[in-house]
């Protein structure tokens, strides 16, 4: 893979993209097709494609390719087509600041280990920064700091980018889908998978990955049950579980120890987002991102944001379509060319733990992408008025907090709606 | 840091070996090692100050805390003076950034007067009490509920592990034998010397001086002298989001109690905020657990401190054993054996009176008859390490184009570079936490997620070795074992490592 094309290498771009997964290469390739001509990628990785490339199993493109392809596979044909649009690439790189540079532009300084630190002014900036995962530390699990504590995705790294193993017998803690994912690599590693134990009464990852990577290999996975405790002193010699309440406390009485060598952690994903908190982005406090308008845009003009920077999505699909605009609006604002601004802010109300966008235009269609607290059957997306008038409805077969709910908003679904805020319910029909 | 691989050959006994290498030990090597002495300093673990050195809390205390009459109270105003000099010289954090002891009630403010006379007796400058509105205005962020405090301008924060380490390695410069995964067995005598029996083998030694921490106990017992117990004393800390940097500025101390200091606001010298410790008499000095109730009461103490501080700020946590013994003093001298010392019980202001105790030590052997000939070539300074996140922009520039290596993140959480982690490994570190103690790699908010494997990587490429023969801290510690297939194609080879190994690294 080209790790390292710079064409324009210089000091000055139209459009800057800080991070090269499926996010900032989509974003770069928009930008490109909507006529910024000097694009750059900083990505910190030796070769770009972010967290993609160590997920080898397949499952990705079905909506954005249109079919089944392996998380490099997917990465690779990101990559070739942004390389193809004559995008600079800058590998093994990093962003140590970000601030407001001359004439609304952006100026980042940028080292990497070919051109070591450099100043690059930049006419518009997209944030594609993706995720960290969520430590032992955020949920605090009592007990000793062995060696052999990892959270899944290092254990993934490990066994698919590095060719080692993390361990030989494994507790997972947290059912998101690295999570899942990681149960079935190991288990096809030959390293014996104890079982995947879940805090909430239902599983966080997605209902395909329960299924193709827990009970299609016997995996269990224990619903309402945490480690209460790690034991081992060089190394985890085992854990200790325990069922939870309705209030999430510990049933002590009923805990019982695993012996095992290995605990992986697949409690959530953070955006990655130091650069927006050094820019004073405004932030929404339930998904740690940027808040973002329906072009993609920041609090801050002429700063865009996409993908895991923004909200944490279970499909790279997703991720790709939130790039898109990013990237294209990158670029329209530097020819002065954005749609005119958003007129109604979205607040998350009944059962919706989040919106993105934050705010829509009704002259115009979005796809909005909300997430809901609770599992439901049988339910129904309600935006209501301030004052309680129901302007739109649409019935949804299930919700799961696992799963990104994505909704087209159409201007004739707002037709009669004259206000500046809704509220978007998802409750039981 | 050059870690002997055999221990010295017999014919050549030393005059003084240390054994235990916490910032007690390693602050005595490194005096020793300012005179013409053979001195040899033996560690148990994998590197220096990976003991309760480094769960420390970090502070140097102002010097009016402990009683005068008491040695700990004479060793920590002697020793707070030192570390000015100590830190230029070695080389690590250090900050004198003030503390604030606080009273919520009359009760309490009577106490601060107490502390305030203790301090004025004991010559410590600079501490006032602060009404509540000069509280406000310096510490805006602390509980509305808080009536007066105690300021006292003479507190530090330092980087405890960053101190062993950086004495560790002056001494080695100046010609220590230092020896770690080194555990002594037994102890005896000969024709005036003593014989320490470990496993890395035998040496002989004029002085033995037992700055064994939690084991000082059994090391005496071993000695023939059991004339003290090390009680452990369990502390909890909690680190919290570096995003709540700046909401204290100095420690913050509640009023203390007979028995504690309390549980303490630390702004480290990284930024880090830092809250803790508990003080838990426990049974085993293998207890190094942090438990659910440790944490609800240092977030119930703190949250009445400053209510602005949450569970949810919380990144990492640890815990450490305090080494206590009987009267809750240091304990500090000869022994009924000829050339065994102990020093022995160093607990809190440990870290603040060590480099005093290096030179009470010093005096100790010096009316024993040890001849103190200082060395003309003795080198004070390390040379300062690189911390590219601190540098300017220029300086940045500079380097990064001078070597390569430094322009590129390993731990982007705490901005460290390839750069730093190769000096790091050049200037000893062995393990994953010997990194990070140096470096900040791994300490940030993503606690290694990222820099892991560039750093292991990067450890067995300087090393010569395999990934699966990484460790965290040492012994059983591995972090990766090869992929199964390796395995069973190496035995069907007949080889230990298969080419796909090698081929990784």
């Amino acid at each position: 893979m080209i790790s390292d094309t710079l064409r324009h290498f210089q000091q000055q771009y139209d459009v800057v993209v800080i991070g090269g997964g499926p996010a900032g290469l989509g974003a770069a390739l928009a930008a490109r097709e909507h006529g910024a001509d000097a694009v750059l990628v900083v990505d910190r990785e030796a070769e770009a494609g972010g967290i993609l490339l160590q997920c080898i199993h397949s499952g990705f493109g079905l909506h954005h390719f249109g079919e089944e392809l392996t998380g490099p596979e997917y990465a690779q044909r990101v990559l070739e087509q942004t390389l193809e649009q004559d995008v600079d690439l800058l590998t093994d790189a990093y962003v140590l600041d970000l601030t407001a540079g001359a004439a609304g532009g952006k100026r980042l300084k940028v080292m990497s280990g070919a051109h070591g630190v450099q100043l690059i002014d930049a006419g518009s900036v997209v944030l594609a920064m993706g995720a960290r995962e969520r430590t032992r530390g955020a949920i605090r699990i009592p007990g000793t700091r062995p060696a052999g504590v990892f959270t899944a995705g290092l254990a993934q790294k490990f066994v698919n980018l590095m060719g080692y193993l993390p361990g030989r017998r494994a507790v997972i803690l947290g059912s998101g889908d690295i999570g899942l994912i990681m149960a079935r690599r190991l288990r096809l590693e030959g390293v014996d998978v104890a079982g995947v134990f879940e805090i909430m009464p239902h599983a966080n990852g997605l209902n395909r990955n329960i299924v193709q990577c827990l009970q299609d290999f016997e995996i269990p996975l224990y619903l309402s049950t945490t480690v209460v405790a790690i034991h081992g002193h060089e190394r985890v010699e085992a854990v200790t579980v325990a069922p939870v309440d309705d209030q999430l406390m510990p049933q002590m009485a009923q805990a019982w120890t695993i012996p095992c060598d290995t605990l992986l952690l697949s409690i959530g994903l953070i955006p990655d987002n130091e650069l927006a908190h050094q820019l004073r982005l405004r932030m929404d406090p339930v998904t740690s991102g940027p808040m973002v308008s329906s072009t993609m845009e920041s609090s801050q003009n002429g700063i865009f944001a996409c993908g895991n920077t923004v909200h944490i999505h279970d499909l790279v699909d997703f991720v790709s379509a939130e790039a898109a605009l990013a990237g294209a609006n990158a670029a329209r604002y530097l020819a002065g060319d954005l749609p005119p601004q958003d007129n109604v802010r979205l607040v998350p109300g009944e059962n919706v733990a989040y919106c993105v966008p934050h705010t829509v235009a009704t002259d115009r269609e979005h796809t909005l992408y909300l997430r809901v607290r609770k599992p439901l059957e049988s339910c129904v997306i309600r935006f209501f008025t301030v004052d309680g008038t129901l302007i739109y409805e649409k019935k949804l077969r299930y919700v799961f907090p696992a799963e990104m709910v994505n909704l087209k908003v159409r201007p004739r679904f707002l037709e009669n709606f004259h206000g500046d805020l809704l509220r978007v319910d998802v409750v039981a029909r | 840091m050059a870690n002997e691989r055999t221990l010295l050959p017999n014919k050549e006994p030393l005059d003084v070996t240390v054994i235990g290498g916490g910032v007690v030990g390693t602050a005595i090597g490194r005096e020793l090692t300012r005179y013409r002495l053979h001195v040899a300093l033996l560690e148990k673990e994998a590197e220096v100050g990976f003991g309760t050195s480094k769960a420390n809390s970090g502070i140097i205390h102002g010097g009016h805390h402990a009683a005068p009459h008491t040695l700990k109270g004479k060793l920590e105003w002697a020793g707070n003076q030192r570390w000015d000099q100590l830190a230029a010289e070695i080389g690590f954090g250090f900050q004198r950034i003030g503390e604030l002891t606080v009273a919520r009630s009359d009760d309490e403010v009577r106490i601060l007067d107490h502390l305030l006379g203790q301090g004025h007796d004991k010559g410590v400058p600079g501490l006032e009490l602060w009404d509540r509105s000069r509280i406000r205005r310096a510490e805006p962020n602390l509980s509305d509920e808080i009536v007066a405090a105690v300021h006292a301008p003479t507190t530090a924060v330092v980087n405890p592990y960053e101190a062993c380490l950086g004495l560790a390695e002056n001494a080695l410069r100046n010609g220590l034998h230092l020896f770690t995964d080194c555990s002594v067995q037994r102890l005896t005598q000969e024709s005036g010397y003593w014989l320490i029996h470990t496993t890395r083998g035998t040496i002989t030694s004029r002085v033995v001086i037992n700055a064994a921490g939690l084991h000082a106990d059994t090391i005496a017992a071993l000695a023939g002298v059991p004339t003290f117990t090390i009680r452990p004393r369990k502390g909890e800390e909690y680190l919290l989001d570096k995003r709540l940097r700046g909401l204290v500025k100095r420690v913050i101390f509640p009023c203390p109690t007979p028995v504690s200091k309390g549980i303490l606001i630390i702004p480290t010298y990284d930024g880090t905020l830092m809250i803790g410790p508990t003080a838990e008499d426990i049974p085993t000095k293998a207890d190094l657990t942090t438990t659910i109730e440790g944490a609800t009461r240092v977030f119930a103490a703190v949250k009445e401190l400053a209510p602005g501080i949450s569970e949810r700020d919380c990144i990492a946590e640890f815990a450490g054993l305090r080494a206590t013994v009987d009267g809750n003093d240091f304990l500090i001298g000869p022994s009924a054996k000829r050339g065994f010392f102990n020093v022995a019980g160093i607990q809190s202001p440990g870290l603040t009176a060590a480099p005093a105790i290096a030179d009470l030590v010093i005096e100790l052997l010096r009316d024993d008859g040890l001849a103190f000939v200082p060395k003309a070539n003795f080198v004070a300074a390390n040379p300062a390490p690189v911390h590219f996140a601190t540098l300017s922009t220029e300086e940045q520039i500079a380097l990064a184009a001078q070597d390569r290596r430094y322009g590129r993140i390993v731990c982007r959480c705490e901005l460290v570079t390839e750069g730093e982690i190769v000096a790091a490994i050049d200037r000893g570190a062995t393990t994953l936490d010997g990194i990070k103690f140096r470096t900040r790699a791994g300490m940030g908010r993503c606690q290694g997620g990222f820099c892991t494997g560039r750093c292991m990587t990067l450890l067995a490429a300087h090393q010569g070795k395999r990934l699966p023969a990484i460790t965290k801290r040492g012994g059983n510690s591995w972090l990766v074992i090869p992929r199964l297939d390796d395995l069973t194609l190496a035995s069907a080879r007949g080889a230990t490592g298969g080419d796909r190994e090698d081929a990784t690294l």
